[in-house]
């Protein structure tokens, strides 16, 4: 699975890099909503793919029998969700407040802080 | 004595506040510092005279083997002496010359930094302490020549010296690497014994050149002698002190030190003296050309740091004989001369000497003072000035490489500089008296004590220069020459140099008699002197300028597209190349995929180009949206529920988020022509097919001991915890995980802020239209 999610990955940047390189502003936060996504899946990925072995510790044991996946990427992975959505509803809100005053769509007219 | 150092600074620091309780005479009161510690080194002259070194050793950043070691030899005690006792003076100089100028505490900060600046430079035995001294008396003459900041042509001067200057210090911070380097010690008392291994270092040669671009910037050696006459755009106190007697000095010093290091090969030798010869005669000749007295007076001194250089270069015995009494003879004429030009300043309101005359009819004391310090500039007896010229001629007639070219460009300079002498104190003097922009009066008693001394010093050690034997040879020793019986005398019998020193006699005279028509002449020559190092100075920061432009408008141009692509073109530049020719991906990892995890992978993939591709703004968020429930599902698949449930909570949010802001946001429109999609689109290809090598190469490679087993180990026992993800987030990586937070805070108060702020303002801001969509 782990080559197949490879090729995804490396499709899911590529869209993500194009979106980024638009002019317009929308289309921008679409990109970095795909970025957000494939870096995730990036750190995830690389760690290895474990399939029935969520990383817990059963009841009234120390440690998880047989193998587990590794928790350190997901536990990176986690905080990385969280702020990339951080991020994204402040582009978001960012983006509409620059419209509102700007009345631009281009990027390639936001140019100087002079409105 | 590095503690005295340490303290002057402080004491510079409070000069504003001695200022306030001393008012005009504070500079009197500060002069006490230079006093009291020049009065410790005379104390050290028992030492001193037996030839010995004192070292005063202080650790500093052991670690890095730094010390703030003080070397205290006869070179660096002549020095320090020259420092403090010419840095007492001017100040009391200053406390009449800025007499009641509102900038005086400002001044005195600097100048005092100055001073403490200097003595560390000529005490310093670590290269790395030296060195930082070095720059700091870069820094205080930056600010003391742009001391008259409201005036265009100081700040351009100021500048024009901390280029040369500090340009000239980072050749010299790598030339003091490689000369540590190649003498495995950054102290120079180990260095100059190691003069041998050095010499015969296979970085000898670009150790040298570095070293001396340091050392002739600092000390306005052809062709960086520019910047010093510019620099008379400082008050005179300071040209006198940091511009004749001091600074400038600090190259020569430098070289005098390494001497017994680096000296006695054949580029140390023609590289010296010819370029100080060569200095020597530029100087003199650049002198006479003007009308200015403290321009004047500044060309003279590039002529004499020329001649110092050259006897460095020289370096026989006899050269370093001369080296120590010139130096000592420029030090007390050029500064009894710097402060006379500042009386005639001050007292007249003009610096041009063509301008006064007859002025010994109402400054007859200052006008004595004037006489004597010019006759030991122009080296008549029975001055020391004539000792120290008479011995410089001496020696370059003993030159043995390029001795004509040595000798020629000596006698050149020597009759020059008796004109300028004459022309200096004999000019303003004599003659009817004129008028000036001020009625002149007689100097004030301050201004004037301490040209008075330094001419009587050069008048003194003249008659009687056999008192200074012990000092020169305790001087030369530092330099490396032991064991050399000296005998200063004012009579030499007739001679070769006596009989050069007549003819440059009546050549200088002659100058001075037809100075004028001569000026007249040399005017000719303007469009050729235009083209000096000084226009090539120009070019090079106009050039600069210019580079900086470019760039700025080629890198910085204000599309974040453009950083972007050029930033991933580096990227893929760096990566791609490791990638192929470093570390090929090991394209051989088995697909081992059941057809639902396909069939997930697939959806993924179709989302996110669907969101590229749609037209319509509510599509793209759809597409976006299934793309990120496929990721879920890839976490459900892969055994991480936490993630799982966490991407489905914020895709959910995310979809809600957008549908609320969508519809005021503008369309989506096509803005790039084809050409630029069709780049765009080989940027993003190319960076996606450099991600997949990427993850090839790392799932192909070997696996390092993980940090996870830990994890897992102590999850239960050490966290208490059944969720490894969960004990990891909040107990092992907690402060992670409370930055987090606040950044998500932040956040929440931004958008906040932004949404308020709309509201506060909603009357004057437009409100879009809602639009309806149409894709």
């Amino acid at each position: 699975m782990e080559p197949l999610l490879a090729i995804a990955i490396g499709i899911l940047f590529a869209a993500a890099i194009y979106m980024m390189l638009r002019r317009s502003i929308v289309k921008l936060v679409i990109g970095l909503m795909l970025l957000s996504n494939a870096a995730n899946l990036l750190i995830f990925v690389s760690a290895g793919l474990t399939r029935g072995g969520p990383p817990l510790v059963p009841q009234g044991l120390t440690a998880p029998q047989g193998t587990v996946a590794d928790p350190l990427p997901q536990a990176l992975v986690l905080t990385a969700i969280v702020i990339a959505f951080g991020v994204l509803s402040f582009a978001v809100v960012l983006v509409r407040r620059a419209w509102e005053i700007v009345r631009a769509d281009d990027l390639d007219r936001m140019r100087d802080t002079d409105t | 004595m590095q503690l005295a150092v340490l303290g002057g600074f402080v004491v510079a620091g409070m000069a504003p506040l001695l200022h306030r309780w001393f008012g005009a005479r504070t500079p009197l009161v500060l002069s006490l510092l230079p006093a009291s510690m020049m009065i410790w080194l005379l104390g050290l002259w028992p030492v001193i005279a037996s030839g010995e070194a004192v070292l005063l050793e202080w650790a500093w950043v052991p670690g890095l083997d730094i010390t703030l070691t003080f070397l205290i030899d006869g070179l660096s005690w002549l020095f320090a002496l020259l420092i403090l006792g010419i840095g007492a003076l001017v100040l009391v100089y200053t406390g009449d010359y800025l007499h009641g100028h509102q900038d005086l505490p400002r001044f005195l900060v600097v100048l005092i930094a100055f001073m403490m600046s200097m003595l560390g430079l000529v005490l310093s035995d670590n290269l790395v302490t030296l060195f930082v001294f070095w720059e700091l008396t870069s820094i205080t003459s930056f600010l003391l020549i742009g001391f008259h900041h409201g005036d265009l042509s100081a700040r351009k001067a100021a500048q024009q010296g901390l280029y040369v200057t500090a340009g000239g210090g980072l050749a010299l911070l790598a030339g003091f690497v490689m000369l540590a380097q190649a003498g495995g010690s950054w102290s120079l008392a180990e260095l100059t014994m190691r003069g041998d291994a050095l010499r015969s270092h296979a970085l000898y040669l670009p150790m040298l050149f570095c070293l001396l671009v340091g050392a002739f910037t600092k000390s306005a050696q052809f062709p960086f002698h520019f910047w010093l006459p510019s620099a008379m755009a400082a008050p005179t106190p300071v040209s006198a002190y940091l511009h004749s007697a001091t600074m400038v000095k600090a190259g020569v010093f430098l070289l005098a030190r390494l001497h017994p290091a680096l000296g006695g090969t054949d580029a140390w030798t023609l590289s010296l003296s010819l370029v100080g010869a060569f200095t020597m005669a530029t100087g003199a000749f650049l002198a006479i050309q003007h009308t200015n007295i403290k321009k004047l007076l500044a060309y003279s001194t590039v002529m004499a740091l020329g001649t110092l250089t050259m006897l460095l270069g020289l370096g026989t015995p006899e050269a370093l004989v001369a080296f120590v009494a010139f130096l000592l003879a420029h030090s007390l004429y050029k500064g009894a001369l710097f402060m006379v030009a500042g009386i005639l300043d001050h007292e007249t309101g003009t610096k041009d000497v063509t301008h006064m005359g007859g002025l010994r009819h109402v400054m007859p004391r200052t006008a004595v003072v004037a006489a004597v310090a010019a006759l030991s500039l122009a080296g008549m007896p029975p001055l020391l000035g004539f000792v120290g010229k008479e011995l410089m001629l001496e020696s370059a007639l003993a030159a043995t490489q390029y001795r004509v070219v040595i000798v020629g460009l000596t006698s050149v300079a020597a009759f020059l500089t008796l004109a300028v002498a004459a022309i200096v104190a004999f000019r303003p003097f004599y003659g009817a008296l004129r008028r000036t922009p001020r009625t002149p009066h007689e100097a004030p008693p301050g201004m004037l004590a301490g040209p008075a001394l330094l001419a009587g010093l050069s008048l003194l050690f003249g008659l009687a220069p056999g008192w200074l034997d012990g000092l020169v040879v305790a001087t030369i020793a530092g330099l490396g020459a032991t064991d050399h019986d000296v005998h200063l005398a004012l009579w030499h019998g007739i001679n070769l140099p006596l009989v050069l020193s007549l003819v440059s006699l009546a050549l200088g005279l002659m100058v001075w008699r037809r100075w004028d028509r001569l000026r007249a002449h040399l005017a000719r020559l303007r469009p050729f002197m235009a083209r000096g190092p000084e226009a090539g100075y120009e070019a090079l920061m106009a050039g600069m300028v210019a580079a900086a432009e470019w760039q700025t408008r080629m890198l910085q141009n204000g599309h974040i597209r453009n950083y972007l692509i050029v930033t991933l073109l580096t990227l893929l530049g760096l990566v791609g190349h490791a990638l192929l020719f470093r570390h090929a991906p090991n394209l051989n990892v088995p697909v081992a995929a059941y057809p639902h995890e396909a069939v997930v992978a697939g959806l993924m993939v179709a989302g996110a180009v669907a969101a590229c591709v749609m037209r319509s703004r509510l599509a793209a968020v759809a597409a976006v949206g299934i793309m990120g429930f496929s990721v879920a599902l890839v976490f459900v698949l892969f055994s991480a529920p936490d993630l799982a449930i966490t991407q489905l909570l914020v895709e959910t949010l995310t979809v809600i988020l957008l549908v609320l802001v969508l519809f005021r946001l503008p369309r989506f429109a096509t803005l790039s022509t084809p050409t630029e999609r069709a780049r765009d689109l080989v940027v993003a290809g190319l960076s996606g097919i450099m991600i997949t090598l990427l993850m090839f190469s790392v799932l192909g490679g070997e696996r390092l001991p993980r940090i996870s087993d830990f994890l897992v180990a102590n999850s239960q026992p050490q966290g208490h915890g059944h969720n490894i993800v969960n004990v990891i987030l909040v107990d092992f990586r907690a402060l992670d995980t409370l930055g987090e937070m606040f950044v998500l805070a932040l956040a929440a108060i931004g958008v906040l802020a932004m949404l308020r702020f709309h509201a506060e303002s909603g009357g004057t801001a437009p409100t879009p239209p809602r639009e309806s969509e149409n894709g």
